[in-house]
């Protein structure tokens, strides 16, 4: 069992989850966050954090988003750690109200 | 311009209790860019707080937040005093005059009465006592708790009150290799409870448990989760409140409820009962417990906004033990203001007030700040904000002056013969402490009583 980030983080970066994750597992680049599964301890605080829903425990996690499993596992390795939150990408609002929240 | 902090003139900052909050406003004052020392106080010689003695043994992931404790604690800026109490071994005028600033991170470490008939009788407890016991705490290792009876009632719907009605609910055999003190599982292997009920004040759409902790009951060895459709039922409000786009956490609490109507396999010899909409009003029963009288309720207002109201119809349910989970409180530290009412220290964004006005010197952080609200991670957001208004004082805690930090009190406590645990001091323990749980396949065996730990270290 993880956390997972997905799709929904690109283009907003919102970063709130950053700000109450207890171990420091999320990564960034440009575009979004990924968690480090094997640095993630699963208490969930993070997921009612996010403004548009992008993370997910690993057993609610819709199937067409399964690929992003092996993403953050991924991505997670090869970029820098996000220790304090930071301000939203350029057009965050905007893409939250596309997205419905 | 007024003079700053040096590396050997740093701000000296105490910071006590050593849980979550205590570590991350450790984290953050030892990241800030000012050079600056940090000693913690501990009341047990051991470390963590609630990582160590509230989060439940079946739940090791989560425990693993102490690995970030530890990498802080290896900054030679940082210094662990645990088996002194303050306010007794050491006064907060003494940790006034030895640093620039104290943070009380001490957390709410008692529980929220019912206020009801009976609350006291033999057989209604607390579950802060349920919990410590059966996490090694030495201040509940003592307690004990009749599980002769069939039913158990929890009062409350939130995490503490999943914790503890999944250890009532789970055998010993799921639990054998799990951190659990020894004592506990002991006494839980001979239970007799085979009904648990878990009773909310509010509905279904307003349980706080989290999904993850409801799923789990779904997946134990020999006891399946009940509930009766008809409570299911929801108003106009709690309809809305389900229907919310930002509400998917509680869709998803709702799901699993649902999921639990499906009377289940047979096979099992336990069973966990979820009722809502009721109250305890009285505990009955002559020389020990013998049943909750409860009030049914009604939930009325705006959505997420709606409250329970007594219909005036009541309802008994029979059981020999009951664990009162509605809520937590901090304990007053002697020399500190206290709101008594919140159970909390008054603060404004963390700076210790009283009567409104700053009380120079004094923060606080975590639970004792804001009340027991949110789970570990949430802490640390908190921790960060006091210390951005402790920094943002910089100037008047330097104007204090220099400051000897531990090298006052460390004389203070051996002229008073404590005996303060170190944080290498603590290594040994934990060392001792997973070399007495390997033989057995757990993670660790902990010590229970502070003189055996101490005995360990001379």
């Amino acid at each position: 069992m993880t956390t997972i980030v997905t799709d929904n983080c690109k283009s907003c970066r919102f970063t709130d989850c950053v700000a109450v994750c207890p171990v420091e597992c999320f990564h960034y680049d440009d575009e979004m966050l990924y968690i480090d599964p094997d640095v993630c301890i699963d208490c969930s605080a993070c997921i009612p954090e996010c403004p548009v829903q992008a993370i997910y425990e690993e057993d609610d996690l819709p199937e067409d988003k399964q690929e992003w499993i092996a993403i953050n596992a991924e991505r997670s390795k090869e970029l820098p750690v996000i220790s304090e939150p930071m301000d939203p990408l350029p057009g965050a609002e905007e893409r939250k109200k596309e997205l419905g929240f | 311009m007024s003079p700053e902090f040096t590396e050997s003139e740093p701000l000296r900052v105490a910071v006590v209790g050593s849980g979550p909050s205590g570590f991350y406003a450790t984290e953050a004052l030892l990241k800030s860019d000012l050079p600056a020392a940090v000693d913690m106080y501990e009341r047990l010689p051991t470390p963590y707080g609630l990582v160590r003695s509230g989060v439940a043994p079946d739940h090791p992931k989560l425990k693993q937040a102490i690995e970030v404790y530890a990498r802080i604690a290896e900054s030679p800026a940082f210094r662990f005093f645990g088996n002194v109490n303050i306010g007794e071994d050491l006064s907060v005028e003494e940790l006034k005059q030895a640093y620039h600033a104290v943070i009380f991170t001490s957390g709410a470490q008692t529980d929220r009465r019912l206020g009801i008939p009976g609350e006291d009788l033999p057989g209604s407890h607390t579950a802060t006592e349920f919990v410590g016991w059966y996490n090694g705490h030495p201040d509940f290792r003592d307690r004990e708790f009749d599980l002769s009876c069939e039913t158990a009632v929890i009062i409350g719907q939130g995490n503490v009150a999943a914790d503890v009605s999944r250890i009532l609910a789970k055998t010993a055999d799921e639990l054998k290799h799990t951190d659990i003190a020894e004592h506990a599982l002991e006494v839980l292997a001979q239970s007799k409870v085979r009904e648990i009920w878990v009773v909310g004040r509010r509905g279904p759409a307003q349980a706080k448990f989290t999904s993850k902790e409801l799923k789990e009951f779904g997946d134990l060895a020999d006891c399946v989760p009940v509930i009766d459709p008809a409570e299911l039922e929801l108003g106009e409000s709690s309809r809305a409140e389900l229907e919310d786009k930002q509400n998917a956490g509680g869709r998803k609490i709702f799901e699993l409820f649902q999921s639990f109507t499906q009377s289940p396999a047979a096979g099992k010899s336990r069973r966990i009962h979820f009722t809502f909409r009721k109250s305890p009003v009285e505990l009955l029963g002559g020389t020990k417990l013998e049943a909750a009288r409860l009030e049914h309720n009604r939930l009325s207002g705006e959505p997420f906004r709606q409250v329970a109201e007594g219909t005036g119809e009541f309802m008994r349910l029979d059981c020999g033990i009951l664990f009162r989970s509605i809520g937590y409180r901090g304990v007053p530290v002697p020399g500190v203001p206290f709101d008594d009412k919140r159970g909390v220290i008054p603060n404004a964004e963390g700076r210790v007030v009283d009567g409104g006005s700053p009380v120079p010197q004094l923060y606080v952080a975590g639970w004792i700040k804001r009340g027991p609200t949110g789970i570990i991670g949430t802490n640390r957001a908190d921790s960060v904000a006091t210390v951005q208004s402790l920094l943002g004082d910089a100037t008047a805690l330097k104007s204090l002056g220099q400051r000897s930090g531990a090298e006052e009190t460390s004389r203070l406590l051996h002229e008073r013969g404590i005996r303060y645990v170190s944080f290498s001091d603590w290594a040994k323990i934990d060392h001792s402490e997973i070399e007495k749980g390997k033989p057995k396949g757990k993670p660790r065996e902990k010590y229970t009583r502070t003189q055996e730990m101490l005995g360990l270290l001379d």
